[in-house]
C-alpha cells in the first residue's frame, strides 16, 4: 500500500470506529459519567442493565415483533413474488410498483399515516399496531429480494414437477420453497435486522409496551449515562457477532460459488 | 404462458390487499386530514388549503425545509467525497486476501442500533467528551459541537460513508481491469483514465448511493433530534413537534405530504438521469 493511501485509510477507520470504541470502553466506566478520564473497569452498569425490568421487557417485545412481523412479511412477499414471476398477470408492472412503493416513502410518513388511520378506526395503540407498521416496511423489502431471486432456471424444474403430476401447492412447497431457501433466509434475516432497529414507527404506534430502540430513546433523556453505553454495547456486540458469524459461515460459501 | 392466471392472482392478493389497506389508505387519510383544521374544540372537518398556505407563510415551517435540504446536500456531498477514495483504497490497494476483512471492519458500526450510533457521537462531541479532552491535551479547544448542525452532519456522514463505501467498492470491483490498461496504452495519464473511464463507469452507482443518502437523510428524525438539539430544526422534527406538543394532525399531515413530494421529485430526477445518461 502507498503511504498516502495508508494514512487516508487509517483516518477513515478512526472516524468510523471511534464512536463505537468510545461507547464500548465507557460502558466499563465505574464513575457516573461516560466521559474521560476512564476509571474502571467495572461491570456494574451491565448488572444495572440486566436488573432493569423495563429494558428486559422491551428486549422481549423487540424479539417477538421482529420475528412475527418478518415471518408475515416473508410469507406474503414470497406468495406475491411467485404469483407475479410465474403467471402472466394483468397490469403486472402496476402490481409490482404498488407492493414496492412503501420503500420510497419515509418511515416517518408511513407511521404518521397509520397512526391517523388507527385513530380514525378507534384502534388503540399497542404492540399489535406496532407489528402492523413493521410488516408495512418489511413487506416491500422481502418482496423485492424474493422477486429478484425467482430465476428462469427454476421454471423448468417447476414445470417438470407439474408434468409429473404435482399439484400447484405441492410445486410451491416441495420445489420452489426449498430451491429459494437461501433467498428466503436472507429476506427473513434482513427483515429481522430492520425490524430490530426500527424506531420511528414504533415510537408513533406504541403506547405502554415498547421495543428496545424506543426504551433506549427514553433513557437518553437523562443525558450521558454509562448504563446507556452498556445497553448500546450489548446491542452492538450481539449484532456484530451475528454478522461475523454469518460472514464466516453462509456468506463465505456463497462468495466461493 | 397458457396456464390460467387465477391461482397466481390469488397468491399475490394478500400482499396487494395489505399494501392497499396499510399503506395507500393511510396516505389517503393523511391527505384528507391535511385539508382539515385543528381548533381548540377538536378537528374541524371543513376543506381548506390553509395548512399548505401556512407552510409558505410561516417562516418556521419553511425554514425547516431549507434546513433539511441544506443538511442533506452537505451530507450527501461529504459522504460521496469521503467514501470514494476509501472504497478505491480498499478495492485496489489492500491485498486481495485481506479485502473482505478490511471491508467488514469498515462497515462494522453499520450494524449498531441507529439510536445508539447517534448517542455514541454525543459521547465523542459533548463538552467533556473524548474530542475536547484530547484537544485539551494539546491546549486547544474546547469546541462546542454537540447540539449543533455540525454534530448532526457528523452523525449522518458517519452512517452514509459506510453505506457508500460498500456500494462504491462493489462498483469498482466490477470494472474490467482491461479498460484502465487500454487507456494507459493509448497514452492517458492516470488522472485522465480516472476522469474519462473509471468515474463515468462508477457514476450510476454513486448516483444510486447518493440518492439513498439523500432520501434517508431528508426523512430522518433521530439523528437531528439527538445530535442537533433544538437548534435549526429540520422538517421531520417540526412534524413531530406538531404531534407531540400541539396534537395538530392537520398541519403535521400537510408538512409530511410536502416532504413526500420533495422526495418523490428527487426520485424522478435521479430515475430520469439514470435512464438518459447510461449508455
Amino acid at each position: 500500500m502507498k503511504p498516502l493511501g495508508l494514512l487516508y485509510a487509517a483516518l477513515m477507520y478512526l472516524f468510523i470506529l471511534l464512536p463505537v470504541a468510545v461507547l464500548v470502553l465507557f460502558s466499563f466506566q465505574s464513575g457516573r459519567l461516560p466521559v474521560p478520564p476512564f476509571n474502571g473497569p467495572s461491570l456494574k452498569w451491565y448488572a444495572a442493565v440486566f436488573a432493569d425490568r423495563k429494558l428486559m421487557a422491551a428486549l422481549g417485545n423487540s424479539a417477538v415483533i421482529a420475528l412475527i412481523s418478518s415471518a408475515l412479511a416473508v410469507a406474503m412477499g414470497f406468495l406475491a413474488a411467485y404469483g407475479l414471476a410465474r403467471y402472466n398477470l394483468p397490469a403486472k408492472g402496476v402490481q409490482r410498483a404498488l407492493i414496492t412503493a412503501p420503500l420510497t416513502v419515509s418511515t416517518l410518513i408511513i407511521g404518521l399515516g397509520l397512526l391517523m388511520l388507527f385513530n380514525a378506526l378507534g384502534l388503540p395503540r399497542s404492540l399489535f399496531t406496532v407489528g402492523i407498521g413493521h410488516v408495512v416496511i418489511n413487506l416491500p423489502l422481502c418482496f423485492a429480494i424474493l422477486y429478484s431471486a425467482m430465476g428462469d432456471h427454476q421454471i423448468n424444474i417447476e414445470r417438470a414437477a407439474r408434468d409429473l403430476g404435482a399439484s400447484e401447492i405441492r410445486v410451491l412447497t416441495l420445489v420452489t420453497v426449498p430451491m429459494l431457501a437461501p433467498a428466503l433466509l436472507a429476506a427473513f434475516f434482513l427483515s429481522v435486522t430492520f425490524s430490530w432497529d426500527e424506531f420511528i414507527i414504533t415510537f408513533l404506534l406504541a403506547r405502554f409496551e415498547v421495543t428496545l430502540p424506543v426504551e433506549i430513546w427514553s433513557m437518553l433523556r437523562t443525558g450521558l449515562n454509562p448504563k446507556t453505553n452498556a445497553v448500546g454495547a450489548l446491542v452492538f456486540l450481539v449484532s456484530a457477532a451475528s454478522v461475523i458469524a454469518l460472514e464466516l459461515t453462509v456468506l463465505r460459501k456463497w462468495g466461493r460459488k | 404462458m397458457q396456464r390460467p392466471n387465477r391461482p397466481g392472482q390469488i397468491l399475490a392478493l394478500p400482499a396487494l390487499v395489505w399494501t392497499l389497506a396499510c399503506f395507500v389508505l393511510p396516505l389517503c387519510v393523511m391527505l384528507a386530514v391535511s385539508l382539515w383544521t385543528r381548533t381548540p374544540q377538536g378537528i374541524e372537518h371543513t376543506w381548506t388549503m390553509a395548512n399548505y398556505a401556512a407552510f409558505f407563510a410561516k417562516a418556521a415551517y419553511f425554514q425547516g425545509l431549507t434546513n433539511s435540504l441544506e443538511i442533506t446536500a452537505i451530507v450527501t456531498v461529504l459522504s460521496v467525497v469521503l467514501a470514494y477514495p476509501f472504497a478505491w483504497i480498499l478495492a485496489f490497494q489492500v491485498p486481495e486476501r485481506w479485502q473482505r476483512a478490511a471491508l467488514l471492519a469498515a462497515i462494522l458500526p453499520f450494524w449498531t442500533s441507529y439510536v445508539v450510533r447517534s448517542y455514541s457521537w454525543l459521547l465523542v462531541l459533548s463538552k467533556n467528551g473524548v474530542l475536547n479532552r484530547t484537544l485539551a491535551l494539546v491546549d486547544a479547544g474546547p469546541l462546542d459541537i454537540a447540539a449543533s448542525r455540525t454534530a448532526t452532519v457528523t452523525g449522518f456522514v458517519h452512517f452514509f460513508v459506510m453505506l457508500l463505501t460498500l456500494t462504491i467498492y462493489a462498483n469498482l470491483k466490477q470494472l474490467p481491469p482491461n479498460y484502465a490498461r487500454a487507456a494507459a496504452d493509448l497514452g492517458a495519464s492516470r488522472f485522465q483514465t480516472f476522469r474519462h473511464i473509471i468515474l463515468p463507469l462508477t457514476l450510476p452507482g454513486i448516483m444510486v448511493g447518493g440518492f439513498l443518502t439523500f432520501v434517508l437523510t431528508l426523512g430522518d428524525y433521530i439523528t437531528p433530534q439527538i445530535l442537533g438539539g433544538n437548534n435549526e430544526l429540520v422538517l421531520p422534527q417540526i412534524i413531530m413537534l406538531q404531534i407531540s406538543r400541539r396534537a395538530d394532525f392537520p398541519v403535521a399531515s400537510a408538512l409530511s405530504l410536502i416532504l413526500m413530494v420533495v422526495i418523490t421529485l428527487a426520485y424522478l430526477a435521479v430515475a430520469r438521469w439514470l435512464k438518459s445518461d447510461r449508455v
